[in-house]
This record gives C-alpha cells, structure tokens and sequence, in this order.
C-alpha cells in the first residue's frame, strides 16, 4: 500500500498515491483546525515534490472548491453566512478569478510564472504572517494580564463607510458601499487563480476588519466566495491552459476532506489566540521557505520547460 | 538514338538495384513490441530490439567484424531551456534558448565508444551520439545548430541525461553470435507518449553499410486515455466534470461525517 505508484496524466509523471493521500491529510488537518482552505500549505507542498507549479496551482483549485464546499454546507446548516453579502463578493470574484488566469497564461508564455509565483507567496505570506503572529502573541500577553481577548471592532465609521452605492446585508447587519465588497472579491479571485490559494486567510480578516461583518457569519460567506471561485478557477484553467489533473486533485480532496474532519475537532480544543499563533508561524514558515528559494544560489541554474510552458 | 540510351541506362539501374542487395549485407530487426501503454501503474518499460545482419554466399568478409548503432528518437517538441540569474538579489529566469523540434526522448545505444565504430565526419553526418545530434536552436528568427560546447546545449542535454531521457550507451547492443545482437530500449516513468523512431544502422570498418527504421508507438492506454485526451480537446467540459467532481467529494464528506 505504501509502494504504490500512480501515473498523474496531466502532470505526466509517476506519484506514490500514499504520499499524495497522506499530504492531502495532514493538508486537511490543519485547513479543519483553522478553518482555511490550506492552498498556500498544498500549492508548494506539490511543488516542492516535482509538480510544475503550473499543475500545482490548477489542481490546488479543484482541492479547494472541494473542501470549502463541505465547510459552506455546515455553515449552511447553522445559518452562519450571508448569502446576500456572498454574492456581492461573488461578482468581483468571478472577474477576478477570469483576470488571475489570464495574468496566469501570459506569465507562463513569457517563462516568469515560477518566479511570479514564488515572490507573491514571499510578499503576501510573509506580511500576512508576521502581522498574525504580533496580532496573536499581543492578544495572549493581554489574556496573561487577566484582560479581555476580542478582537475590538475599532470605531464604527471609516472613509470605507463614505463610498456610494451602499447595499444593507441583513443577516450581517451591516450597511455599506458594494465597491470595497466587489473590490474584495476580485483581490481574492484574482490572487487564487494566480497563486492556487483559496485565500480564506486574507479574506476573513478583510471581511472583519474593512466591512466589520460580524465574526458569526464571515468563515461561512467565505467559504462561499472560495468555493464559487475555485470551482470557477478549476473551469478557466482546464478550459486555458489545459493544466487540472483530475487524478491528483481526486487523491487531493479525498485525503483533504478526511484530515480536515479531525482538524476541525482537534482545533476546538486550543484557545483561538493560540490557533492564530500557530496559523500565523505555519504561514510565515511557507513564506521563509519561497525567500530561502529565491536568494539562494539555485544548485541547478538551468531549467528546461516546454515552449509557452513553465 | 536517343531512345536506345535511355533504355540501356534503365536496365543498367534496373541490375543495380538487383545486384546490390545480393553483395551487401541486409539489416534485419525487431521490437519485442510496437504498441507501448501507459496505465496508471506505469513505472517505465524495457523494450527489447533483436536483430540479424542477413549475408548470402557473395557478401565479402568482414574482418573487423560488425558495430551496431541504434538511435531512438521520441516525439519532437520545441522547447525552451532557461538560465537563472541573480538579479537585484534574487535568482531569475534571465536568458533562454529555443530548441526547435527536439527530440523528447534519445538514446544511442552500440556495441561499442562511436569513436572506435566511425570517424568524427561519418559520426556527425549520420548524427551518432548526443554530441552530434543535431539541436537546432532559434536564434532571433533563425534556426540553427551551434557548437558543441554551447553553454545552454550543455546544459539541455544533461538535465535530459538526468531525467533519464536523453543517453548513450556504448556497451548496451550485445552480439549473441557474429551477426545476431540484441539491446534494451529503456523507458522512463515520465517518457513522453507518441511515436518513436527507431534507426538501426550496422556499420563495418568505419562505413555505414546497411540502415534500418522502425517506429513503436507509446500510449496513454484506459483511464489515463481518457482523462488525457478530456484535457485536450474538451477542456472546458473536462473542467467542468472536475468541478463537479470536487462538489461531489465536498457534498459527500459533509454526509459522511455529519455530527448534528
């Protein structure tokens, strides 16, 4: 069982589906504990095995779309998203995904794709990381001081709140501008086409802090906005540049959905301060990993790559 | 008059062509199978090549005895091999060559060195051995070969010979008797599907004196058929089923492990 090889059609070479499976697992652990969609853990994971990051990223969408649907169908049942608020994201979405996978195929023509996507995992995990972890290591010394946890929601108004065109959401009692909604939705689209992320770990944060949605609703209309764009994402890349491998994406998302159960449970049992620590150190590392990659003398400085191809 | 040469000169070609088979030796091989497939459990193959150098009582004796060359070209691709530089601190994609329709797999395999079988002209025309095949490079808008030592030609074979696509093999064609020989063809887990060209060539004492070719062809076989070919020539509907498939896990997993 631990032997077996399975030739990828797509990404034309021969996998041991155990390590495959056992990726998508552990993958699917930590997306559970977080409530992520865990791209940016998958995506250079498969890279950092062989994949050609093109494949990576084209399949990571598929494994995405399918564990942010089973996360959107618990919500569902709690009620815990705003439909009305997903579709708004949605709009930007779509375009922005149809965007990334443009911006994608003109990278891969020109041979910078690999480079593109190593300095966006650099810059936007890194910044992202570091602010998670002084966020959650400040939010643990006020919890040691005896102080309250939350997150403050700050001041009510912003110069978000004096843009036209406001839209009231009622299941997030919120009455705002649909520019930063669609605005949103496009970085996030146009950034999982690109990157093989979901994104849930930047949008989440957005949603709370730029639209100020409640914390009860926003994993769930995430969850949402990822799977619309994902599936889409999923549909552009096999339609352009013929990259989705259906067998690694299959062996991706059973072992995704698997692990993620356990996460889910495991991460009921840690303080959420902590979670963020932990997310945001796991982030960071991803982030070390691509810089090491970059500034460091490459051991082999030639690469061969089918032309339009990277 | 005229007429009279004409036919003179047809029958003269015409006992050519009937005398030269009788005096020279006739190469004569075969594939222990043409039609390769890929399933998913695919791993790399062997083929097997046997062969007979087929004399008649006339054929003149070969003193230094036989050599054999076989050179087995994949399908040709055109592709680009890319040099990393460091620039403003980190290491970049900088420079690139084109090869233009090289082969995407190689191997020349012989009894012996290619230096011992012909001469380095012969060697070059007959394109023996991964120094003399050609790999015409696209220069600005011109193709061409360069010289050997070309930094990116260089560097283009090995990463192939690593891969295990490109080789050459100067012991890997075995005499079994003086005119019965065979070789294995190896075939990576990751060899590219198409067809293969397989060209035989027997030479003796440095002169090429009898050529054969064949082809077999590799394939995605069941499965991986299918799911290939989707991908192709139906991609938008392939990315729709893949949609729908990651739908169907998601749905599936939200059954399956569904605690309220």
């Amino acid at each position: 069982m631990t032997h077996v090889q399975i030739y990828l059609p797509i990404a034309e070479l021969s996998v041991n589906v155990f390590l495959i499976f056992v990726m998508g697992l552990a993958v699917g652990f930590i997306s559970g504990m977080f409530g992520i969609g865990g791209g940016f853990l998958m995506t250079p994971l498969l890279i950092f095995i062989g994949i050609s990051p093109g494949v990576a990223v084209a399949s990571v969408t598929t494994h995405i779309a399918a564990s942010s649907f089973t996360g959107a169908i618990t919500y569902w049942r709690r009620r815990a998203l705003d439909p009305a608020l997903a579709l708004m994201l949605l709009v930007g979405g779509t375009i922005g995904t149809a965007a990334g996978v443009w911006l994608f195929s003109l990278l891969r023509s020109i041979g910078q794709l690999d480079l593109t996507i190593g300095l966006s995992y650099l810059i936007l995990l890194g910044a992202v990381g570091s602010l998670m972890v002084v966020e959650s290591a400040q939010a643990i010394i006020r919890a040691r001081r005896g102080r309250p946890t939350e997150i403050r929601r700050g001041g009510s108004h912003t110069w978000i709140h004096g843009l036209p065109f406001k839209l009231r959401f009622k299941q997030s009692k919120i009455y705002v501008s649909t520019i930063p909604v669609w605005g949103i939705g496009f970085f996030i689209g146009f950034i999982g086409a690109v990157m093989g992320i979901g994104g849930g770990f930047l949008l989440v944060p957005m949603l709370i802090y730029v639209l100020r949605v409640p914390t009860n609703v926003v994993i769930g209309t995430s969850m949402v906005l990822t799977l619309v764009t994902m599936a889409f994402a999923t549909i552009m890349h096999a339609a352009t540049n013929h990259l989705v491998d259906m067998v690694l994406a299959l062996i991706l998302m059973v072992g995704g959905v698997t692990g993620a159960q356990f996460g889910a449970r495991a991460g009921q049992k840690i303080r959420s301060e902590q979670l963020r620590l932990l997310l945001g150190l796991l982030v960071l590392a991803v982030g070390l990993r691509f810089a090491f990659g970059l500034v460091l003398q490459p051991e082999e400085l030639y690469i061969v790559r089918a032309q339009g191809a990277t | 008059m005229m007429r009279w040469r004409l036919a003179t000169s047809a029958v003269l070609v015409a006992l050519g062509l009937c005398a030269a088979p009788a005096n020279a030796e006739r190469l004569v091989t075969s594939l222990s199978n043409y039609r390769v497939s890929i399933a998913s459990n695919f791993t790399g193959a062997d083929l097997v090549l046997f062969g007979t150098v087929d004399r008649d009582a006339r054929t003149v004796a070969r003193r230094g005895g036989y050599d054999i060359v076989v050179t087995v070209t994949g399908p040709r691709q055109t592709v680009v091999t890319w040099r990393k530089d460091r620039i403003a601190g980190i290491w970049v994609n900088a420079e690139s060559r084109t090869f233009v329709d090289a082969p995407s797999y190689l191997a020349v395999l012989a009894n012996r060195p290619a230096d011992a079988i012909a001469g380095p002209e012969l060697r070059r025309r007959l394109q023996i051995g991964l120094n003399d095949i050609l790999l015409p490079q696209d220069i600005a808008g011109d193709v061409a070969d360069v010289v050997r030592d070309d930094p990116f030609r260089m560097a283009f074979v090995r990463l192939r010979t690593e891969q295990g696509l490109y080789m050459e093999r100067t012991n890997a064609v075995t005499f079994l008797t003086s005119t019965l020989f065979r070789t294995a063809i190896p075939l990576p887990a990751d060899a590219p599907i198409g067809t293969y060209q397989v060209d035989v060539k027997l030479f003796a004492d440095g002169t090429l004196i009898a050529r054969e070719q064949s082809a077999f062809e590799l394939y995605k076989a069941g499965f991986e058929q299918v799911v290939a070919n989707a991908a192709r020539n139906h991609g938008f509907l392939y990315g729709l089923g893949t949609s729908a498939l990651a739908i169907f896990i998601g749905w599936l997993a939200s059954v399956v492990f569904r605690r309220d």
